[in-house]
């Protein structure tokens, strides 16, 4: 069908990534013994990452089960582990910046080495072998932007607002009470000698 | 105790008030942290300098490593740690722009860019059996726009394009047992000569057309000595190889595919007999034979006659041979000469040429000289200059240009095998080691910057400036101990058998010291290390005495080799004594037993079922006496699948024994059945490990005990056919079984069965519980498990009278051989990553809560918070539960990415995490080696006993300002309206 929708670049494109899906799966070897297979897949990393897109790429690993076999990637994605055998796998990506969700393989005897693929954190099984990372990860904390009420809050903040509130209410709520109270209470307090903690608040009253 | 319930619900409702993930801002980069990168010991260099652009060397390592340095600070601009399996036969460099890899036993040949490192191709080849593998970049062998890569193993020859990888043709050897040995390319022809061994008594030589692999013509030859294997190209139509008794040399030409063989005796070359070994160097027609120790050139003849040239008498490593200028071929050679190396640069058709000769001064630490690897440059004089790159016995990797070292690394540290930890020597009185670096006004600045980075209102030039402030503010580097504990010492182990003194506090090397032999024999020239004590930590006694570590070593690889023990002393570097035992060493226990000078007491278990003591003092021996009925051990046979019970016996009985040996009885023993269960994992607590409290108070004032016991034995087995790697076998076929045991009394405490899971499992133990983690087939994922040990005899004294009438079992002894009443509480989660391994932080006094470090085979290392492994997770904890801080179960565990503690590095190839408590409680030092070093300090539970590096000094200073200067307002507002009230 491709000779046929070839007619625009932009199409053209279009079914060349399809073919590249199409061929990303698993081919078995015809060489070698029965039960070695080969399982082909791609890693994608979504385009907005693309700064120093290459720079990465190199340094990724793709495992398989847990330490097996390591390989790496080519520059267009694709990345191959020779002789494998039949039955059920684990492939995973190690990408800095990026958390990949472990995939489950099962390669068919019985189908050539048919290649059927499954993320395990997510459960959703893939047509074709193309990974993609389940998220971009930052490592580090960002720093708060200025914040005003940050401060406020920070032990610092706590303690000026609580001196604020002595210095400017305080003698507000002072000036609510009775004079003639006040004069009777600190009568009371030179009476008493010991001043006591209710006395001294105004709403001991 | 109800003080200590108190004490300890409080702390535990502050602590998990704290924050939970470790976290990093990207500015604090370093201000804890130190990353090393490094290769490990150079197998294979290549040199690429031909271009006036970047000079690099591309060099292959023993830890698997493929790397590109620069040659002119020895930086590392790329590489790639290959996997565990995946050894690296063969390096080159192939149309000036791949560097081309092949490795695990020549299946897997990968092409990578020369400039990055990015891999281009990569081609698995057909191999059908063992055998040695060959790499070899014909220089001008080209055909169809194609430059063809041969490569020689596992009983085919395959021809591969440099450009993509496509294999060219094949051709099939593995019938004939043909062993291809070199493939020799004559210049300025298609046919390439392919001379192999068959049976090892037959030379073959094959001429095979390189466009289409087919034979051209097949000669072949029978020498009815037989050959020995190494070989020696001199010539592009001659070879040398010895025969199998190691005497004759035989010299095999194949010119024009005609075979012929020429034999010269070594005793009719040079006066000294012996098994002579031909050293690998390519040095065209000259051969380079190795007879006692001398290193004998033979230079080939025209008609295949040998004569000696030149003899070198002392132990020399010699280059391959390189060409310079006007068919001129040269070669270099090392050797010592007391403290100091000579690198020779000789002609090889005319040795007397002496082109370079220099003498360097070299650190006795670094022991002999391994390999040389040298390259060429023309000077502006247009004469040739000479670089060599020269690995050392301490695998350390040096430059060596102009009679001076240009750079070296210290790739050593790639194979760290044991750490441990040491202090830094007491700052003296009167000697201020501090520089009064500040001023009042400086230092106001410096925190005016730090409040403006905080506030983010910083300047790019402000953030380098407060980056660089804190890089060398607090005095990190310093070599004295400070108050908090943060400077300290690594001591680490190397495989070539040298001791590191890391500093916490920037990474740097304070010491060095390559082990020695104690005797002079020739079986032993450098012992082998196996294992780091510390064996004197002076405190309270003896405080004038400096600390030492015991660094147990063996000569030899086998472990009946017999041992060697070496005490080195912390400050200084120096090897305080060393001495072969005589016996030799399966197992080092120290003991919980210290001398009058804190001489930690060791047993050390030998070959024979006997264990002997150290220190051989008698003090220390009335020590042991006093405790021998007390002292039990175990040991695990993996193969048979038993763990044995050991206790003491009497003194050893014999001539050769002497007081110090001692004679055990077997106990107990633990027998798996071979069929289904195989032994993969065992683990124990950390001797030193500081538990603060046994019991574990929830909300509803219930108490827990933990049943803390240092007899405990986690033992992990599996089915057998489950051994292997994940996703061999079916979920039906294995079973994975973990146990708990006591040490004492071998009782099994505790079994657990998982179905359908294998290893491999890495574990971590800790007070009362056990983490680890395991492979499930039926969901195909990992799993964590977590089991918590419980004491069920304390569980009654939770009664307040009970406690006050003093009818409670808390002052009954305890008795490791009484049957504990204990129960356990376990909880399994999902785990997204494979682990390579696990271990838990440690702090001074326990106090602080726990973090699980989890080196996942991305070598990062993840801190997950204890909260997360708690069997006591429930779906819907109640409200009395949250604030006790229990999380909400989920089935997989949270892997957070500001809580790696490498952030956005890599600790490559990772083997192994050490933790050790600082001084101050909430902080512990994590250190993390492999082909990489990482170090970082890490605070489970925050720094809640001091202020962080962020606090704002300038903010508190600025406030206190201001309310004085408020107040000193406030109060002249204040006279002020009294006197015009009293005016009034």
């Amino acid at each position: 069908m491709a000779p046929i929708l070839r007619s625009t670049s932009l199409l053209a494109l279009l079914v060349f990534q399809i073919s590249l899906f199409f061929f990303a799966s698993t081919l078995p070897t015809s060489s070698g013994t029965e039960d070695s297979y080969t399982i082909t897949g791609r890693v994608r990393i979504p385009a907005s990452t693309a700064i120093g897109h290459a720079a990465k790429f190199s340094n990724i690993k793709v495992v398989l089960n847990g330490g097996q076999n390591i390989t790496f990637l080519r520059p267009d994605g694709y990345f191959t582990f020779h002789k494998v055998t039949a039955g059920t796998h684990l492939i995973e990506v190690y990408a800095l910046g990026f958390f990949f969700s472990p995939v489950r393989v099962d390669v068919s005897a019985r189908h050539h080495g048919k290649v059927q693929a499954t993320l395990t954190e997510t459960r959703r099984s893939l047509t074709e072998l193309v990974l993609e990372p389940l998220r971009a990860d930052q490592y580090y904390e960002m720093r708060e932007p200025f914040n005003v009420m940050a401060i406020l809050k920070s032990p610092m903040g706590l303690m000026v607002g609580f001196m604020v509130v002595v210095v400017f209410l305080m003698p507000k709520l002072m000036e609510n009470i009775d004079p003639e109270e006040m004069k009777r209470t600190q009568e009371e307090l030179r009476n008493q000698g010991v001043p006591s903690l209710s006395s001294l608040l105004p709403a001991s009253r | 105790m109800a003080m200590e319930i108190r004490v300890s619900l409080l702390l535990l409702i502050f602590l998990s008030s704290a924050v939970i993930s470790f976290s990093l801002y990207e500015d604090q980069v370093g201000l804890m942290d130190w990353h090393q990168r490094y290769i490990g010991k150079v197998k294979h260099a290549v040199f690429h300098t031909q271009k006036t652009g970047r000079k690099r060397v591309i060099v292959s390592t023993e830890e698997n490593v493929v790397a590109s340095l620069d040659l002119r600070h020895g930086e590392i601009f790329w590489r790639h740690v290959l996997g565990t399996n995946d050894a690296i036969d063969g390096v080159d460099i192939a149309l000036g722009k791949y560097v081309i890899t092949l490795s695990s036993q020549g299946s897997v040949l990968r092409a990578w860019n020369l400039p990055d490192g990015q891999m281009v191709w990569e081609t698995s080849l057909h191999t059908a059996q063992s055998s040695k593998s060959l790499l070899s970049v014909p220089i001008n062998l080209k055909f169809d726009k194609d430059y063809p890569v041969l490569v020689f193993s596992g009983g085919y020859l395959h021809a591969v394009s440099a450009i993509d990888g496509e294999v060219l043709w094949k051709k099939d050897f593995t019938a004939e047992g043909f062993e291809v040995q070199r493939v020799l390319q004559p210049p300025e022809s298609s046919i390439i000569y392919v001379l192999g061994f068959l049976h090892s008594s037959e030379a073959v030589v094959y001429q095979i057309d390189s466009k289409t692999g087919e034979v051209v013509a097949q000669k072949s030859m029978v020498f009815p000595g037989g050959f020995s294997g190494e070989i020696s190209s001199v010539s592009s139509d001659k070879v040398v190889v010895l025969d199998s008794t190691r005497s004759i040399l035989v010299t095999i030409g194949f010119l024009d595919g005609v075979i012929s063989f020429q034999k010269t005796r070594i005793s009719d070359l040079v006066e000294e007999s012996g098994n002579a070994e031909i050293l690998s160097p390519l040095l065209s027609d000259m051969l380079a034979v190795k007879v006692n120790r001398r290193t004998i050139f033979v230079r080939i003849g025209g008609e295949g006659k040998l004569e000696v040239v030149d003899s070198l008498s002392d132990e020399t490593a010699m280059s391959d041979s390189l060409p310079v200028a006007d068919n001129q071929v040269a070669f270099a050679s090392v050797h010592h000469e007391g403290s100091k190396i000579h690198l020779i640069v000789k002609l090889v058709d005319d040795l007397d040429t002496v082109l370079l000769r220099e003498s360097i001064q070299m650190d006795q630490h670094r022991g002999r000289v391994h390999k040389v690897f040298i390259n060429n440059y023309i000077k502006t004089d247009r004469s040739n200059g000479f670089r060599a790159l020269i690995v050392m016995e301490d695998h350390s990797l040096l430059l060596l240009q102009q009679g001076a070292i240009v750079w070296s690394r210290e790739e050593g540290l790639a194979s760290v095998i044991d750490v441990t930890t040491a202090e830094l020597p007491v700052a003296k009185d009167g000697v201020s080691v501090a520089k009064v670096e500040h001023t009042l006004v400086d230092w106001l600045k410096g925190h005016m910057l730090k409040l403006k980075g905080s506030l983010l209102l910083a300047s790019p030039e402000d953030v380098a400036a407060i980056q660089e402030m804190r890089m060398k503010s607090s005095g990190r580097s310093k070599l004295t101990r400070d108050h908090n504990g943060f400077r300290k010492l690594f001591i680490a182990l190397t495989r070539a058998g040298k001791l590191f003194a890391l500093h916490t506090g920037d990474g740097r090397i304070v010491w060095s010291m390559l082990l020695k032999s104690p005797s002079k024999s020739e079986a032993c020239q450098r012992p082998s290390g196996i294992s780091l004590y510390q064996w004197q930590v002076p405190h309270h006694h003896a405080m004038d005495e400096n600390p030492s570590v015991l660094v147990v070593g063996r000569c030899g690889s086998d472990s009946s080799a017999p041992g060697v023990l070496s005490l080195v002393d912390v400050y200084t570097g120096k090897e305080i004594s060393s001495s072969g035992i005589g016996h030799s060493v399966v197992q080092v226990m120290p003991l919980p037993f210290t001398d009058s000078t804190e001489q930690r007491l060791h047993l050390i278990a030998d070959t024979e079922g006997h264990v002997h003591l150290y220190p051989k003092t008698s003090e220390a021996l009335s020590i042991f006496q006093r405790e021998f009925q007390n002292v039990y051990w175990y040991t695990v046979e993996g193969d048979g699948g038993i763990i044995r019970g050991h206790a003491m016996k009497s003194s050893c009985a014999g001539e050769t024994a002497d007081e110090y040996c001692f004679t055990t009885r077997e106990l107990w023993t633990v027998v798996f059945p071979s069929e289904s269960e195989k032994i993969i994992s065992t683990l124990t607590r950390k001797p030193n490990e500081v538990v603060h409290t046994q019991a574990k108070v929830s909300t509803d004032q219930d108490v827990l005990y933990k049943y803390v016991s240092r007899n405990l034995l986690f033992v992990a087995t599996v089915s057998p056919k489950g051994a292997g790697e994940i996703s061999s076998v079916t979920p039906e076929e294995s079973t994975l079984v973990v146990y708990l045991i006591d040490t004492i009394t071998g009782r099994i405490l505790h079994r657990l069965s998982h179905q359908g899971c294998q290893g491999p499992v890495h574990a971590v133990f800790s007070e009362n519980w056990v983490v680890y983690h395991y492979f499930n087939l039926r969901a195909h994922k990992y799993e964590v498990t977590v089991v918590e040990i419980y004491d069920q005899s304390r569980a009654e004294n939770k009664n307040v009278w009970k406690l006050v009438l003093g009818k409670h079992n808390l002052t009954a002894p305890i008795s490791s051989y009484s049957r504990p009443e204990m129960f356990t509480k376990s909880q399994s989660y999902f785990f997204a990553q494979s682990v390579k391994t696990i271990a838990v932080t440690s702090t001074a006094k326990g106090i602080t809560s726990k973090q699980l470090l989890i080196g996942t085979i991305g070598d990062q290392i993840l801190a997950l918070d204890k909260r997360f492994v708690d069997p006591r997770r429930t779906l819907n904890p109640s409200q009395a539960e949250k604030e006790e801080g229990i999380i909400p179960l989920t089935d997989s565990l949270p892997i957070i990415p500001q809580s790696y503690i490498t952030h956005s590095l890599k600790v490559e190839g990772l083997r192994g995490i050490v933790t050790a408590p600082a001084k101050l409680e909430s902080t512990t030092h994590v250190f993390a080696y492999g082909v990489d070093l990482f170090y970082t300090r890490l605070a489970p539970s925050k720094t809640y006993d001091s202020l962080t590096d962020d606090f704002s000094y300038a903010l508190l200073l600025i406030t206190i300002v201001a309310l004085v200067a408020a107040i000193y307002i406030t109060w002249v507002l204040s006279e002020k309206k009294e006197l015009s009230e009293k005016w009034r």
